[in-house]
């Protein structure tokens, strides 16, 4: 039920920010129509956090609970991390090469990203070689966490480096200056934080079925 | 007042996944006792006595040995326990003489050379105590394994299958060291295939099979040889 | 002698006697460093040099990591050691000050042919810039530690190592290559910044892993 709700909540909010993005919104001066693609790029980025925040949370409680329900749920924001951060970095090579002629801009937030999008899938690499259960969600849990509490480390030392040799600033800013920018932005942030969550809670079903059916096979091979 | 177990688990069960190695544990071994853990490939004798040892959180149960709790008190638990296994756990590079050394620095136990030369003297290898240890043949290395299980004075002696690629004459070794350490109130819980060397100097006889405890009894009993007939030759029936 | 010391005491006698990780960190690390030399001979060595010293550095310091836990787990000496009374994060303690002194030692021989191979001043920047490896060493080491034995238990083994750790240290190397280029154009304001965070990085990292290091080694 919950998700139905979520599932309609998504879809008519990615409606209303389509239009709201690429009709309501005043077209930039110097970038034009292609600047548009920021109403999406910005919401992704801010949940690529979430996910790492919420797979840092996720890992810290199953060391704590050693209930494995928790490692379902670092794992599923694990992947939507993934997605998220492989989203932002496609919305961001899509403005930055037509308009700044540069593939992608590597600025203080922009490495991070790519940091990021590293480190997750670091996080899945060792997910994928790790075949026994209890094995994989404890070394997961340790990796998982430390990864996270990396991020704010990473971001500290690439704003550092920008600062002592300042690179020219090609994130498109202006998104708070016109009110009408900003509130497409804001419409734009809740629907796709609607479509996270609908994903989300998808997929962690989805996920819980796998194990149950996992279950069940080696139920039926123990009785071969 | 009640007194203390050597070896007290209570309902230990250990799952990997969706099966489980250990079911339902609950094993009482008082001091001075010697049991002798017989059972086929996969009952869980391993893993019992890893528990035991503190290498293995159990995922229910718990265990406690000489009244130590294994996971609260592990310190001191293992402080107590002397693990012998088919590995060695020694440095191939380092001298006998240097590995019981880092070992009794390890376990806080005095490293003076008087001692651990006159241990080695025990296991027979006085005369190569200097040498490092990658030189020798695989009997050799187990009597340094033997020499680092006990240098501790462990009160619980825990050994998994340690005759397996022993010589007759370290095994020979490793039952004299075993029968000293049963003369002197020690606890010695053993796990072997072996059916006569498990029963050599037991005095009490179980029998795992898919994880349960299937035989209780006095090693002495001729009823262990049937259940052991009936439970391990017939093992791979199901 | 405490149980952390003695496990340092014996990592250092065994790599006394096989001179195993030292000298194929040596080797590894100085081969890079010639090949950097080489390729980027006419270009401005002076800014490059930094990041050339530590990439050295970083695929040395993984070599030595791996050897360092090969060794335990010949024989299966990690159980040996599990066994004892020693708790898990004295253990871990124990491993990170054993790596960070070979690791160390392996640098600071890389760093006069480094100098030598690009020209540069023997002075007293020398010594801050020995100063700024031992410290990001330090976070290298203690992150690495943690690291290599996660990626032992894997199926891909040690091959994974460098997959988790190079994006975990990322903030280590770069701060320390900050530092050391500030160092060495004599613009030593801004290096607080970068020093104070390999600082709190190697602050946070051991302690987080000296906790969560018991849930690594457990079966």
């Amino acid at each position: 039920m919950r998700s139905r709700i979520l599932g309609i909540a998504s879809l008519a909010g990615i409606a209303v920010a389509l239009y709201f993005a690429l009709v309501y919104a005043p077209t930039e001066q110097t970038m034009g129509v292609l600047q548009r693609v920021f109403y999406f790029h910005l919401p992704q980025a801010i949940l690529s956090y979430v996910a790492a925040f919420l797979v840092g949370f996720g890992s810290l409680m199953y060391l704590i609970t050693r209930d494995l329900k928790w490692d379902r749920f670092a794992a599923v924001s694990g992947e939507m991390g993934v997605v998220f951060t492989a989203a932002q970095l496609l919305t961001a090579i899509m403005w930055a090469k037509p308009i700044w002629g540069v593939w992608y801009a590597f600025d203080a937030r922009g490495t991070l990203q790519v940091v990021l999008l590293l480190i997750f899938i670091a996080y899945f690499m060792l997910r994928a070689y790790l075949p026994d259960r209890e094995k994989r969600a404890k070394l997961c849990g340790v990796f998982g966490l430390l990864g996270m509490i990396d991020v704010p480390f990473n971001y500290l030392s690439i704003y550092f480096l920008r600062t002592q040799h300042p690179q020219p600033v090609v994130s498109p800013g202006g998104g708070g200056v016109d009110p009408d920018m900003a509130k497409t932005l804001v419409v734009s942030l809740v629907a796709i934080t609607f479509l996270y969550a609908y994903v989300f809670v998808k997929r962690l079903t989805i996920a819980r079925v796998e194990e149950e059916v996992e279950y069940l096979t080696q139920v039926v091979l123990a009785h071969e | 007042m009640p007194e203390t177990l050597a070896l007290d688990s209570k309902e230990i069960e250990k799952k990997f996944g969706y099966s489980f190695a250990v079911r339902k544990v609950t094993l009482r071994v008082r001091r001075g006792e010697f049991v002798v853990l017989f059972g086929s490939n996969g009952a869980g004798k391993t893993t019992f006595l890893k528990m035991a040892a503190g290498l293995m959180r159990p995922t229910r149960g718990s265990l406690s040995i000489e009244g130590f709790d294994i996971g609260k008190q592990a310190d001191e638990a293992r402080r107590r326990i002397g693990f012998l296994s088919h590995n060695t756990f020694v440095y191939k590079d380092l001298s006998p003489l240097e590995n019981l050394k880092f070992f009794c620095r390890l376990y806080g136990v005095p490293d003076s050379e008087g001692r651990l030369i006159d241990l080695l003297d025990r296991v027979g290898l006085r005369g190569r105590a200097s040498e490092p240890v990658r030189a020798f043949s695989r009997g050799l290395q187990q009597r340094v394994g033997i020499a680092r299980a006990l240098l501790h004075d462990p009160s619980v002696i825990l050994l998994d299958e340690p005759y397996t690629g022993l010589d007759a004459k370290a095994a020979q070794t490793l039952n004299g060291m075993l029968d000293e350490a049963l003369a002197a109130g020690k606890t010695i819980v053993l796990t072997t295939h072996d059916l006569d060397q498990g029963l050599r100097a037991a005095t009490r006889a179980l029998i795992l099979d898919r994880g349960n405890v299937v035989y209780d009894g006095s090693a002495k009993d001729t009823a262990v040889r049937e259940a052991y007939l009936r439970y391990i030759q017939q093992g791979n029936t199901k | 002698m405490k149980p952390v010391a003695a496990i340092v005491f014996k990592d250092i006698a065994i790599e006394y006697k096989n001179k195993e990780a030292f000298s194929s960190m040596l080797l590894f690390g100085l081969l890079v460093v010639v090949v950097f030399s080489f390729a980027f001979e006419g270009s401005d060595r002076k800014a490059l040099a930094p990041g050339m010293l530590w990439v050295a550095y970083s695929f040395a310091g993984i070599l030595g990591l791996n050897r360092s836990l090969n060794m335990e787990v010949d024989n299966d000496c990690l159980q040996g050691l599990l066994l004892s009374p020693v708790s898990r994060g004295d253990l871990y303690l124990g491993k990170v000050a054993g790596n960070l002194i070979f690791t160390v030692l392996a640098e600071l021989v890389i760093l006069p042919f480094f100098i030598i191979l690009n020209n540069l001043a023997f002075d007293r920047i020398l010594l801050w810039i020995a100063g700024i490896t031992l410290l990001g060493t330090l976070g290298f080491v203690a992150i690495g530690t943690t690291l290599s034995l996660i990626s032992a238990q894997t199926r891909m083994r040690e091959v994974l190592l460098p997959v988790l750790q190079i994006p975990m240290t990322f903030p280590v190397i770069l701060s320390a290559v900050q530092a050391t280029s500030l160092v060495m154009s004599e613009d030593s304001e801004g290096v607080s910044f970068p020093l104070s965070l390999l600082g709190v990085f190697s602050t946070v990292y051991i302690t987080a892993s000296y906790f969560v290091f018991e849930y690594i080694v457990e079966e």
